[in-house]
């Protein structure tokens, strides 16, 4: 490894070659502020336009101030990170960028979680000097089913169309305009409806302002909670429970199932279930489907579609009706585990306690915002009534346990109501990227086998790299299966297998950087990637530890196919837990 | 900005264009301009087809057209009218007859008239400070202008 050496604020230090002053500082402990920079570590993904200025630092024999984030370190280089040019120079910097922001902090949605806010802050600043002479903008306000643009708090970091083009590889967002009307948009200033944004959400994830946010359906449910005539149920996806703890000042990775449970019959809810619930629906349906294609495909049937992908994720599923019409008969039929909870809940569920669907409300607990579209869609609706009525975030979960005077930390852990809370250690695992096929492939091993696994644990399939495979033995049968998480990354993994790259049987998406534990809904990670891996080490422990590991042995699962649903895929399974997908493409 | 249908001998050229540039991402800039020079302005859909070509984000295409100045998204009208908004025209109460020309056509800068008979720009200085304040009419040049003028030149227009 080559290194240089050089002196920050009078210490010296050692660095690899290519380093920017920025990173070495922070090797050294020094913490210099920055507001448009963000590098995400284990994922690859940077975003470094040395726009805002924030991070300035003074680098002796150099006239102007340097951008540390893009100034690469030299030999015998000498830094001062805090002088009174560079103070002065922040200060001033960051009064311009406040002269055109919106000074409503009180009631924006974004209020103790923006880092512009934190930045005035920590820089101390307690006027602003230019601000009766600077324009300010009053941008077109944009709502869609899932996000929120109010481009008036833009501060143009960018590192939302970083997501949106480098990570994502959607292009539904770039930088338009010049001066004062500068924001990021996208093409012709439609609305992110009328574009090809896929929902994801990345670009609320990593937005430092308010600029970017998602819908809020709190309100809307704290109304159904005191509604005497309606019963409301609700599910929680796996990656919440990792994530929740975050809000209320626990350790990243913190598993809080039971707490989370608590809350929410606090709350008021009539039944908390588990979406992991459906999640072991899901794999019946989607194994059954696999082993389906699979058999037919070894037995010489030509017309049948391999490899299978799934349709678990919902912005994954706007990506491929946006820009893969052709292979819309592909991706396998299964709804979605938010979806299947919903079809089961208003019909199942309803006729079981007697109450019409009209008087039931489903309330969804998602990491993620391209689900609140999703269950939007007109399809998973009956005669207007919704089977999944709203979905809310795992921070607008915690929003409503604060707002409803729970004291988070001293709840007791309690347990998911039974039928539909009852779920194994394979629902789980749908948090992370692989965990879907995973399950996937200890449900299906079985049933193709007629064998009881030896192993539970398919290590060969877990993992953060952004495009993994593995080939598993069906017993003398070897099953090729790939994995990708972000659409950049799933893009390549299709455009590789449209080009004769690779040859899968079955392929994991998942549109989020580590897949749902990384989810645009979680609590935010401000940049600090570690927290997706210690929420995916979370995931896997709660799997770990579930007595029952394998979606088939769901006692309340094969119950529903006993007194329900008949077999997987039978006509009323096809009718409620499959769907089918329309070509985006403009 | 109401859309318009290209038809197939419009989008050839736009690929032609692209191919000429070989289709590379890089060459957005001098493709914009080239395919400016041919169709006056470039529309939505001309912009949508040069993304296709490029294979890049139709957003980054729109991204470069509003961020430099050149580029326009209005189609020219039949006689296009500039404004001097140079120094010497500036004192001398350009900014008075580009008012009053607001006023008689109802358009903004950078606006077409209903019809398509005048577009409305600004520039920075053509030459005749001597003349100032200037305006240009296609390519003849009116000087020492006033306000009370501007009716009387724009009737002698079809």
């Amino acid at each position: 490894m080559d290194t240089i050496r050089l002196t920050i604020d009078n210490r010296e230090v050692e660095v690899e070659k290519g380093t920017t002053i920025f990173q070495a500082a922070r090797q050294m402990g020094i913490d210099i502020p920055a507001l448009c920079y963000m590098k995400l570590d284990n994922l690859g993904v940077e975003n470094r336009p040395g726009g805002c200025r924030i991070c300035v630092v003074e680098v002796e024999g150099r006239r102007n101030l340097a951008p540390s984030c893009s100034t690469v370190c030299t030999p015998g280089m000498v830094v001062h990170t805090h002088t009174m040019r560079v103070i002065n120079a922040r200060r001033t910097v960051l009064e311009l960028i406040l002269s055109d922001h919106p000074k409503d902090c009180l009631v924006c949605p974004k209020n103790g979680r923006c880092e512009l806010q934190d930045l005035a802050a920590r820089l101390g600043i307690r006027e602003i000097h230019s601000v009766e002479n600077a324009a300010v903008s009053t941008y077109k306000k944009d709502t869609s089913p899932s996000l929120k643009r109010d481009m008036d708090k833009c501060v143009m970091c960018r590192r939302c169309e970083t997501m949106c083009n480098d990570v994502q590889s959607v292009g539904a967002l770039s930088a338009v305009n010049r001066g004062f009307m500068a924001v990021v948009a996208p093409a012709f200033e439609q609305r992110l409806v009328d574009s090809n944004c896929t929902f994801c959400g990345q670009c609320v994830a990593v937005c430092p302002t308010g600029a970017l946010t998602e819908v809020d359906h709190t309100g809307k449910i704290i109304q159904a909670l005191m509604d005497p005539t309606k019963k409301v149920v609700v599910q929680t996806a796996p990656a919440v429970r990792a994530a929740l703890g975050e809000e209320f000042g626990m350790e990243p990775g913190t598993l809080v199932t039971g707490k989370m449970v608590a809350a929410l019959r606090r709350l008021g809810f009539d039944e908390v279930f588990d979406t992991d619930f459906a999640a072991d629906l899901t794999i019946m349906e989607e194994g059954t489907e696999l082993l389906d294609r699979l058999g037919r495909f070894l037995g010489g049937d030509k017309t049948v579609k391999l490899p299978i992908l799934t349709s678990c994720c919902p912005a994954w599923v706007n990506f491929f009706e946006h820009n893969y019409p052709d292979m819309l008969d592909v991706p396998s039929s299964a709804k979605s585990p938010q979806q299947m909870f919903g079809a089961i809940a208003k019909t199942y569920f309803a006729e079981k306690i007697g109450v019409d669907r009209k008087d039931l409300v489903v309330v969804s607990v998602m990491p993620c915002l391209a689900k609140k579209y999703e269950c939007q869609r007109d399809e998973f609706k009956v005669d207007g009534n919704p089977d999944v009525d709203f979905s809310i975030s795992t921070r607008e979960l915690a929003s409503l346990i604060k707002s409803a005077n729970i004291d988070f930390l001293s709840l007791p852990d309690e347990e998911f109501d039974a039928p539909l809370g009852e779920s194994t250690g394979a629902a789980v695992i749908f948090g992370a990227t692989g965990g879907v096929i995973e399950a996937a492939v200890r449900t299906a091993y079985e049933i193709y086998t007629g064998k009881k696994l030896d192993r539970i644990d398919f290590k060969e399939l877990r993992g953060l790299d952004g495009i993994r495979h593995a080939t598993i033995d069906f017993n003398g049968t070897p099953v090729n299966i790939g994995i990708a998480h972000t659409l950049g990354n799933a893009r390549k993994l299709l455009d590789g297998m449209r080009a004769g790259m690779y040859n899968f049987h079955a392929i994991e998406i998942m549109a989020c950087p580590g897949g749902c534990i990384g989810g645009a809904g979680q609590p935010f990670h401000h940049g600090d990637s570690s927290v997706i891996k210690a929420r995916m080490d979370a995931i896997y422990r709660e799997d770990a530890g579930k007595k029952i590991r394998k979606s088939h042995e769901n006692p309340y699962i094969i119950k529903l196919y006993e007194e329900f649903l008949g077999h997987p895929m039978s006509e009323k399974a096809h009718h409620l837990l499959h769907t089918h997908y329309f070509d985006k493409h403009d | 900005m109401d859309k318009i249908e290209l038809n197939k001998c419009q989008k050839d050229k736009i690929a032609e264009i692209c191919a000429e540039f070989g289709n590379a991402p890089g060459e957005l800039i001098n493709v914009l301009h080239k395919c400016q020079g041919h169709f006056g302005y470039l529309p939505e859909e001309v912009q949508r087809e040069i993304a296709r070509h490029l294979s890049i984000p139709v957003a980054k295409v729109y991204g470069v057209v509003t961020f430099y100045s050149f580029f326009t998204m209005q189609p020219k009208g039949r006689h296009s009218i500039s404004v001097c908004m140079g120094t010497a025209c500036y004192v001398r109460g350009a900014e008075g007859v580009l008012e009053e020309l607001k006023k008689e056509l109802k358009i903004d800068v950078g606006g077409v008239t209903p019809d398509g008979k005048f577009s409305l720009e600004c520039l920075r200085c053509v030459g005749a400070c001597g003349l100032a304040p200037v305006m240009l009419v296609d390519e003849k040049v009116y000087g020492r202008l006033e306000p009370k003028q501007i009716k009387g030149i724009l009737a002698q227009y079809e």
